[in-house]
């Protein structure tokens, strides 16, 4: 018989009896970090088959969308921060062990870069837009010669952001549900997987929504596959591990895991695509929008359920 | 302001007038928080003081920065301390910041029909209050006032009464805690044990604690002792129901059933007599009543003791044969608070008269003799001799009793057939009676019947809703207060200076019995106006002063030929009646009691029912420190320990809350239950102090349960009054909670 | 280079909380936070028990996830190991406090992440850190392991002892004397 207490002392709020560092920031930040990464990495891709006539939403109009997305993303940070004041650290040094770190410079690159990505396909769609202003006219002259390295950089720069998500999750190793190298995987599939779901939303070209379609249903095989292999590694692992992974079989996070994220937000979707390969006729907004909802809600669980998870006095005083 | 009160109603909150909401400060934004900041330590100052929190008083510094608290710690000169406080001391800046503290004199009003307090000037609390004695005095006689008390400001108001006439006075350290060990000792030994104790932990050897938890109860010193003690490889013999921290420290735990341990003692003994383990030289010099005492434990053996205790007869011999290994350097501890089931004067005893068969009294590892300091005082008229004391209240009983009984006080004020008076007034002083006292509806009734109650106190502690007048004193931290004095391994004096000025309206207790004194034309028996002055006074008379000692804080009054051990072979006269130490007790048997322990059975729980044991916690002092803001987080509720076969018959988890229920019905408030291997199965346990129910105490106020609520029976040590209050059983009610 | 570590005599600690209200004082921790706490393990069944009592607090490990994964470098390695967070280089973005094993950060309402420091503005000059030097038992040592003649390194060659998790890999400088 084995009894633990913390007798005296601790109990800090946001630590004890479970830790409550991060809350809604955090994962909206990431469900839009994934997003923006999956929609900047198929707009990159199409643009340099140069068929970006072909697929207009995934190339022209998604990316429109990624910069007042990250900036979305980016406030969300700011308000998890919270010693703000001093938020402008994070930019004077790049420090390599720290995700946080490199991440916070891949989005600073990342920022600018979508914005200039996506000056040429606003121009295009509003010829007036912004028409007198000298920057504007200049950035966007850049954006159209510089287009081809710009979207090669694209290509690298989004796998990193979408990793980078499940990666910084998982260098926290304090955290045992994050202890995985899947995760980093996990989140950049999941993200590219929203990313093929946003564009699908936004088409309206019907050829275009088929192929993402097809995307998606790879995409997220790839995401039961990895799932499924994550929890597999827990249960092998150590008692921390198992202890974490119990929290999905079992404990507070099974019913809603399995059936919003796993069921609604990946199996029904794959069924759907499935079955409007084969030739049903299914509103195609339905599954996108499950496959929305699973994303956001993965974040969520994942960013919650890590906190609950650790290594000493578990769901202890 | 004297109208007659109805039936008297505890008032919960501070009624009519008591000024804007106090907002607790916020302590941390008044610092800086930067490193470097921390890094200029060196520019503090300090005042020196001797900690207030429990009895030990131990001498510290109290450091400031900028004129805010900043920590209080020990005096290194300091033997009590050895400069080093414990939680309690440490967290004690947190009773100055306490935002609850009293703050103004409250007196008794009744506005609208209801009865309130309304702040009032020093004067006119005074005024009322000695307007009142006078009454009483006139009416019934100065005798029928008495004074409860605890805490270094007490002596001023015994000096007070004293020459009001009166000497009922008592302190419920006595016939609640540890008056049965006095007595035992003085019987056995013609001599008490002592405040602080005179264990040689240090040396010692061998250790026997019987429901002694040192390491929970954190008497500095003893602590500090007994970790060094065990660090040595002394051994330690742990009797409790319960594993405490010093049972995991000890080589042998004993979980003996609660309410044998007479039975243990007298079976100890037996071995050691009939084993001839004794110490022979010494009980054939020092000793008489030995043959008598070998006759009276002859039945008591191993396997007579087993089944009573359910401790097996081989470690029953092992654990004597262990100390007997020790000794002289092994202690059976008398514990402190011995006030168990009501025999508890023959059960220490039969403790004393083992320490006396393995030689450890005057002996080195056992018990030593304390030095002692002698601080004159200056001289005052004589004290007017009272016609009556408590002791006629109970006549032909409790014929030991050295010290005022607060129960016998409190039994006292309660108007009986036959008793022709009852005491009429009551000045409480730093002690929190409601939670003090056992039978606290008793308590009530008694304070019912009072023309007037004073409560002196520094916090809205329960007392003070109950009280006609409430005076606010300042903390220890604000205030001089007479010289400690403390015996010991070198006898030392501690001055108590104060690091801040009083804060609020509230003022040290020697001004307020110095103001009383004058309204009552008795100001010669205080002839010093500043407290400081009568300190340099005594201090001046040992070859010191006031400026050395606030420069200092403590002086050591080294005697170099003062003996703490016996000498071999040294002719020794103990202060007994014999001048030896007396295995067999003439003056016990000359007043009709057992001049040998026996054991008797003690009642034992009915099914379903579990004995209600209490005890301390280290980071606190009963009730006093559940507020204080600094020592309320390392510890915010008690818990009841329940055995966990027990719990799971009852299918109670660790951490549910549940109310309990005693014999007589009373309930206590829900407490979290904790489920353990760690306490037996026929009784449960939990801190002493929780479980306040005045509102003004922010902090303790509902928090966790009231052990005292439960204690509703006591059996009464006949000898000297002892309240024996573990003879209270409790279940368990679930769904109330 | 000095490399300062504790160590805490279970045998000696009562679990008396005296180290957590000590460094509260001597460090200004606002109330509701703590920097060490007590933690009391008790293994085996009536009437066979163990009890173990520690005092925990940051480790200050050699191999601090913490500081590895500070994107401002406010979270560093100070003089002797000691682990630090310079409070104006913080932004609280609270990466640390998800790294440490032993979930020693807090964060401060002032809005930066704090922890034990081994109290190095009384270490720097000469004395031990606040905890340390209040116990009442003496269980707590402090010194350098650097220097084997000091208290602390004859306890470690002389004392069974063990640190906590350290599987986790950080290489924690915080012992205990069995």
């Amino acid at each position: 018989m084995k009894e633990i207490q913390i007798t005296s002392g601790r109990m800090n709020p946001g630590i004890d009896p479970v830790l409550h560092a991060w809350g809604w920031e955090i994962p909206l930040y990431l469900f839009i970090g994934g997003l923006v990464a999956g929609i900047l990495f198929f707009s990159a891709l199409f643009y340099l088959r140069n068929e970006g006539e072909k697929y207009k939403a995934a190339v022209k109009i998604a990316p429109l969308f990624a910069p007042p997305l990250l900036a979305i993303g980016l406030f969300a940070l700011f308000l998890d921060l919270s010693h703000k004041l001093y938020f402008w650290r994070l930019y004077t040094t790049i420090r390599l062990e720290s995700p946080m770190s490199w991440g916070a410079w891949t989005l600073m690159l990342v920022f600018p870069l979508s914005v200039l990505w996506a000056l040429p396909f606003l121009r295009e769609l509003y010829p007036g837009f912004l028409k007198n202003c000298k920057l504007a006219n200049l950035l966007t002259e850049w954006a159209q010669k510089f287009a081809k390295p710009i979207a090669w950089a694209f290509i690298f720069l989004s796998i990193i952001l979408g990793m980078y998500t499940g990666i910084l999750l998982s260098a926290f190793n304090a955290r045992p549900f994050w202890n995985t190298s899947i995760l980093g995987p996990l989140f950049l599939v999941s993200g590219f997987s929203t990313g093929t779901a946003f564009i699908i939303l936004l088409s309206k070209d019907h050829h275009e929504r088929q192929l993402f379609s097809k995307i998606d249903m790879g995409l997220i095989a790839t995401e039961i596959f990895l799932i499924i292999h994550m929890f597999m590694g827990f249960l092998a692992s150590t008692q921390v591990h198992e202890d974490a992974a119990k929290l999905f079989l079992g404990g507070p996070y099974t019913a809603i895991f399995w059936t919003f994220v796993f069921t609604l937000g990946l199996v029904v979707p794959l069924i759907v695509e499935l079955m409007e390969w084969r030739g049903r006729k299914i509103p195609i907004a339905i599954p996108a929008l499950l496959v929305l909802m699973g994303g956001i809600i993965l974040r969520f669980i994942v960013v919650d359920a890590g906190q609950s998870s650790r290594w000493l006095y578990r769901f202890m005083k | 302001m004297n109208s007659k009160m109805k039936r008297r109603e505890f008032i919960k909150i501070a009624g009519a007038g008591t000024g804007a909401m106090v907002v607790a400060p916020k302590l941390y934004a008044e610092f800086g928080k930067k490193d470097e900041e921390l890094l200029e330590s060196g520019s503090a100052e300090r005042t020196p003081t001797y900690c207030e929190i429990c009895f030990w008083k131990c001498a510290g510094w109290v450091y400031k920065k900028d004129g805010k608290p900043w920590k209080i710690v020990g005096n290194e000169d300091d033997p009590n301390s050895r400069g080093r406080f414990c939680p309690r001391g440490t967290g004690g800046i947190g009773a100055y910041t306490d935002p609850d503290r009293l703050k103004k004199p409250l007196l008794r009003v009744e506005k609208n029909g209801k009865q309130v307090f309304k702040e009032v000037s020093w004067d006119e609390a005074l005024n009322f209050i000695a307007d009142k004695l006078r009454d009483i005095a006139q009416k019934h006689g100065p005798e029928c006032v008495a004074l409860f008390s605890h805490g270094s400001g007490g002596s001023y108001f015994k000096n007070l009464l004293a020459a009001f006439g009166t000497k009922n006075v008592a302190a419920p350290s006595y016939a609640q805690c540890r008056g049965p060990r006095e007595e035992a000792y003085l019987l056995t030994f013609g001599d008490g044990v002592g405040s602080p104790e005179r264990t040689d932990i240090v040396n010692s050897k061998c250790l026997v604690l019987l429901g002694s938890h040192i390491g929970e109860n954190m008497h500095n010193g003893q602590v500090q002792e007994f970790s060094q003690a065990v660090a040595n490889g002394a051994t330690v013999i742990t009797v409790d129901p319960r594993f405490s921290t010093a049972a995991s420290k000890s080589k042998y735990w004993l979980p003996i059933k609660p309410g044998t341990d007479l039975a243990l003692l007298l079976a100890w003994i037996h071995v050691i007599i009939y084993e001839e383990l004794y110490d022979k030289d010494y009980v054939k010099k020092y000793t008489i009543g030995f043959e008598q005492l070998k006759q009276a434990v002859k039945h008591n053996t191993p396997e007579w003791a087993y089944p009573i205790t359910t401790i097996k007869p081989h470690i029953i011999r092992q654990t004597a044969r262990e100390m007997a290994m020790h000794a002289p350097a092994t202690i059976v501890h008398p514990g402190r608070h011995v006030t168990w089931y009501g025999d508890d004067t023959q059960r220490v005893r039969a403790g004393a008269i083992l320490n006396a068969l393995l030689g450890s009294w005057g002996r080195r590892g056992g018990f030593y003799f304390p030095a002692k300091a002698h601080v004159p005082k200056p001289p005052i008229p004589k004290y007017p001799k009272p016609r009556r004391d408590w002791r006629k209240a109970f006549p032909d009983q409790f014929p030991l009793a050295n010290l005022a009984l607060s129960s016998g006080i409190c039994d006292a004020t309660i108007p009986s057939a036959e008793r022709n008076c009852s005491f009429k007034a009551w000045i409480v002083y730093g002690t929190n009676l409601i939670q003090t006292l056992p039978q606290p509806q008793k308590t009530l009734e008694a304070i019912q019947n009072l023309e007037l109650l004073v409560a002196i106190d520094i916090l809205p502690a329960e007392i003070t809703g109950w009280a006609d007048v409430v005076l606010p004193e300042c903390t220890y931290l604000e205030r001089y207060d007479d010289l400690r004095i403390s015996p010991g391994r070198v006898a030392s004096v501690a001055l108590r200076a104060p690091a801040f000025k009083p804060k609020y309206d509230s003022k040290p207790a020697y001004w307020i019995a110095r103001e009383l004194a004058k309204r009552l034309g008795l100001e010669k028996y205080f002839p010093y106006e500043k407290i400081e002055d009568y300190l340099d006074y005594r201090l001046k008379a040992i070859g010191s002063s006031l400026e050395e000692m606030k420069k200092i804080g403590v002086k050591l009054i080294e005697n170099p030929e003062h003996r703490f051990y016996l000498e071999e072979g040294e002719d020794y006269e103990f202060g007994t009646p014999s001048g030896k130490i007396e295995l067999y007790s003439t003056t016990l048997a000359d007043y009709g009691f057992d001049p040998i322990p026996r054991y008797t059975h003690h009642e034992e729980p009915p099914d379903g029912y579990y004995r209600l044991l209490y005890g301390r916690a280290p980071m606190h002092s009963f009730g006093r420190t559940i507020n204080n803001p600094n020592l309320s987080q390392l510890m915010k509720e008690n818990e009841v320990w329940i055995n966990r076969k027990v719990a799971e018959q009852w299918g109670i988890k660790n951490g549910e809350y549940i109310v309990l229920e005693n014999q007589d019905g009373i309930r206590s408030r829900p407490i979290k239950a904790k489920v353990t291997e760690r306490i037996r199965h026929d009784a449960v346990f939990m801190v002493h102090g929780f479980g306040h129910s005045d509102k003004r105490l922010h902090r303790a106020y509902h928090r966790g349960a009231d052990d005292q609520k439960l204690i509703s029976r006591v059996k009464l040590d006949p000898i000297m009054g002892g309240t024996g209050m573990r003879v209270n059983f409790v279940t368990f009610r679930k769904e109330e909670a | 280079m000095p490399r300062y570590a504790m160590a805490i005599d279970t045998k000696r600690c009562v679990g008396c909380a005296d180290c957590v209200v000590a460094c509260q004082t001597e460090n200004n921790v606002p109330l509701g936070y703590c920097r060490d706490w007590i933690v009391q393990e008790m293994t085996g069944s009536f009437p066979d028990l163990f009890l173990e009592i520690r005092s925990e607090r940051c480790n200050h490990c050699e191999d601090a996830p913490c500081v590895r994964t500070c994107p401002t470098g406010a979270s560093h390695i100070a003089e002797g190991g000691i682990v630090l967070v310079t409070h104006e280089e913080c932004i609280g973005c609270k990466a640390c406090i998800s790294s440490c094993p032993y979930d020693a950060r807090y964060v401060h309402p002032e809005g930066y992440v704090d922890k034990c420091t081994f109290c190095i503005h009384r270490v720097r000059e000469g004395e031990n850190p606040a905890c340390v030097s209040v116990c009442p038992t003496h269980a707590m040592i402090f010194g350098d392991l650097e220097d084997e003649n000091s208290e602390i390194s004859i306890a470690l060659r002389t004392r069974k002892h063990k640190a906590l998790i350290p599987e986790a890999g950080t290489k924690p400088h915080v012992y205990y004397l069995l």
